[in-house]
């Protein structure tokens, strides 16, 4: 007691800790390291038992269902309360046959590649301008992907939508101005455009991540070696191909796994759009497939059975990434 | 200092470029600094990247600056069939007329409730992993770890119709509490692994130091590695508030009446009401504003951070 008053006077907390006091006296001064060692079994375990729970409850038990109802047939009836009947795997067998989920999961991918791929040329082409351009320049542009990123996808959708609109919609207005006949032209009705405009929307609110992230990689290439290069001749494509490509590829890599697990669930862009005029059934991904064969016709067998598939999908794209950020973790 | 060198000789330059670009018709730009004709091949590019970076940019931000310039303008002008990109005697009554509607209120009330609580369950939860994560040594931690990592891929869409259930199941539809636990849930994984760098980042030693002075482990921690925190925990509730703030697949699953839906909902039922009539676009961009505006000034805070915690492995410093 009197040893810890007498180390820091300032300090009241011995006084009501017990436990402290008889710690510092016991042990000697460099001893809370091994103290540490001996006492603290327990209480990581103990620290995580929240974050465990809400897990085990909102993802954990949800999870465990999906697999169980997956596995169970759903109708009408269930919906009143009778049990669901056990059918193995028919569910799984139903949706390999069907070749509607086929269109939908063949959409859903080329939709995620096409956005994915653009997004990764746009934004690697953004923060190559980024380096490049002069300093007030590089801030304007800083700033507005910075607006672009921040925008919540319901209020950019919503602003989209006007400017896809096609009575008043700028698009319109500006491409019939530079002589093409959009009077009236609906962007939404034909599939493809439909895409074409989601695919507009979803990489415009991606680009803005990826250019930072590349161009933070960016600034790791030392502008020594790159001067150094150019005195010994080599030109742009040269110094970018064989000195900047190798040093920021981890980032393209990982960047390019976020956005194509992220372009999988473009859920909110995709309903908004076909709220505002999208044939669904013509324009369905997985995410809104999903929605309406389980909130929508109540079949939640299939569409547990298509959930798996999603996030089985995700996990396995999700590999590369994960395995990057732990060795993070180990260095 | 040189970045500022480069921008005057860019700026010194620029006639030059301007000359060299239209060659015909700006040759006698280009005679006017002729000693300088190396430095400006560079300069020359540097400029027309700038053009181009300004051209972007401008691209890029339309849809914003589109959405708040529109919402200053009444309907009449908006609907005239030619598009205003320059408000002109802008008016904040679509403002008025959206916030006096009512229905806002309740959304605003509800977003703020689901927000808050989310951002103070996940900051607390999360807090707790990422200590038990970066300062301790156990059995199963990298399993954690990698659990952790996984979820945080996960999409909403591959689990909503069974949350949707299980929030039915708790009796908890169209309730703060049941949107809330999802969303925490959602956004528990991201942060601990957010902030494990930031509790990594306050040396232990500086702990024990004021153990060895007498603090008893807690109020070493409360007194010394907490405030050093501080900046840590404010980036991960400001993620915390984006998400749940934003989030509309969840909601739109679990919240189903008028009376119980958050801003993201209230705003495409908004559209969808005005949408049976003719929509009245300058109060739907009043509507989508008053949203994002807050996110936008949120957001500005944690972007760098955000960045670093989704690619971490992979850009170093």
């Amino acid at each position: 007691m009197s040893r810890s008053t007498r180390h820091d006077g300032d300090v009241r907390a011995p006084d009501d800790d017990p436990q402290a006091a008889s710690r510092v006296t016991t042990a000697p001064v460099p001893a809370p390291l091994v103290l540490r060692r001996r006492r603290t079994p327990k209480v990581p375990y103990l620290l995580l038992i929240p974050s465990i729970a809400i897990l085990a409850l909102a993802l954990g038990y949800p999870l465990f269902w999906q697999v169980v109802t997956s596995t169970k047939q759903f109708g009408l009836k269930q919906q009143f309360g009778f049990p669901a009947k056990f059918v193995g795997l028919d569910n799984y067998a139903k949706l390999v046959t069907d070749p509607y989920l086929w269109e939908v999961i063949v959409r859903s991918i080329v939709f995620c590649v096409v956005c994915a791929a653009a997004t990764m040329v746009l934004g690697v082409g953004v923060a190559l301008l980024m380096k490049n351009v002069h300093k007030p320049v590089r801030l304007f542009l800083q700033i507005t992907m910075l607006l672009a990123w921040a925008m919540p996808v319901v209020a950019s959708m919503t602003v989209w939508r006007w400017l896809f609109d096609y009575r008043r919609g700028a698009v319109n207005y500006v491409l019939t101005q530079m002589g093409f006949d959009f009077v009236g032209h609906s962007w939404l009705e034909n599939p493809l455009s439909f895409f074409f405009v989601a695919a507009v929307i979803v990489v415009w609110g991606a680009v803005p991540f990826v250019a930072f992230s590349v161009f933070a990689g960016l600034t790791q290439v030392p502008d020594e070696v790159l001067e150094a290069a150019a005195i010994d001749g080599a030109n742009g494509w040269q110094r970018f191909w064989g000195i900047t490509l190798p040093i920021v590829r981890p980032v393209l890599a990982i960047v390019l796994l976020l956005q194509l697990v992220w372009d999988l669930r473009v859920f909110a862009q995709i309903k908004l759009l076909q709220d505002a005029g999208g044939t669904p059934s013509e324009t369905n991904l997985l995410g809104t497939y999903i929605y309406q064969l389980g909130i929508g016709s109540g079949d939640f067998g299939l569409s547990s059975a298509v959930s798996i598939f999603v996030l089985v999908l995700t996990i396995a794209l999700s590999w590369g990434y994960v395995r990057t950020l732990l060795r993070e973790d180990e260095s | 200092m040189s970045e500022l060198s480069g921008i005057t000789t860019g700026l010194a330059t620029g006639g030059a470029s301007g000359g060299l670009t239209g060659v015909s018709a700006g040759a006698g730009h280009a005679a006017t600094v002729p000693n300088r004709s190396r430095i400006s091949g560079r300069s020359v590019t540097k400029v027309v990247l700038s053009l181009v970076g300004v051209g972007v940019a401008l691209a890029w931000v339309f849809p914003v600056y589109f959405m708040i310039s529109s919402s200053l303008l009444p309907n009449v002008r908006l609907s005239s069939g030619k598009p205003i990109f320059f408000p002109t005697g802008a008016r904040l009554a679509n403002y008025r007329a959206v916030l006096e509607s009512g229905t806002f209120y309740t959304a605003l009330r509800m977003s703020i409730a689901v927000t808050v609580l989310t951002v103070i369950i996940t900051i607390m939860f999360a807090f707790l992993g990422a200590l038990a994560i970066s300062r301790f040594k156990f059995r199963g931690r990298k399993s954690f770890i990698l659990a952790v990592l996984f979820i945080q891929m996960l999409p909403a869409e591959g689990l909503f119709i069974a949350q949707y259930k299980l929030v039915g199941s708790l009796h908890l539809m169209n309730s703060v509490i049941g949107v809330t636990m999802i969303y925490v849930a959602a956004v528990v994984p991201f942060t601990i692994w957010m902030l494990r760098g930031f509790v990594a980042g306050v040396p232990a030693e500086l702990e024990e130091a004021a153990m060895v002075d007498g603090l008893s482990r807690t109020r070493a921690f409360l007194r010394i590695t907490f405030p050093l925190l501080a900046p840590g925990l404010i980036a991960s509730g400001v993620f915390a508030f984006l998400q749940a703030w934003n989030e509309f697949t969840v909601a739109l699953v679990v919240l189903q009446t008028d009376t119980s839906r958050t801003l993201p909902l209230w705003l495409r039922g908004f559209v969808q009401t005005s949408s049976t009539k003719d929509i009245d676009w300058g109060q739907v961009m009043a509507a989508s504003s008053l949203i994002a505006v807050p996110v936008i000034i949120f957001f500005l805070f944690v972007q760098g951070r955000l960045t670093s915690g989704l690619v971490s492995g992979a850009v170093k410093g």
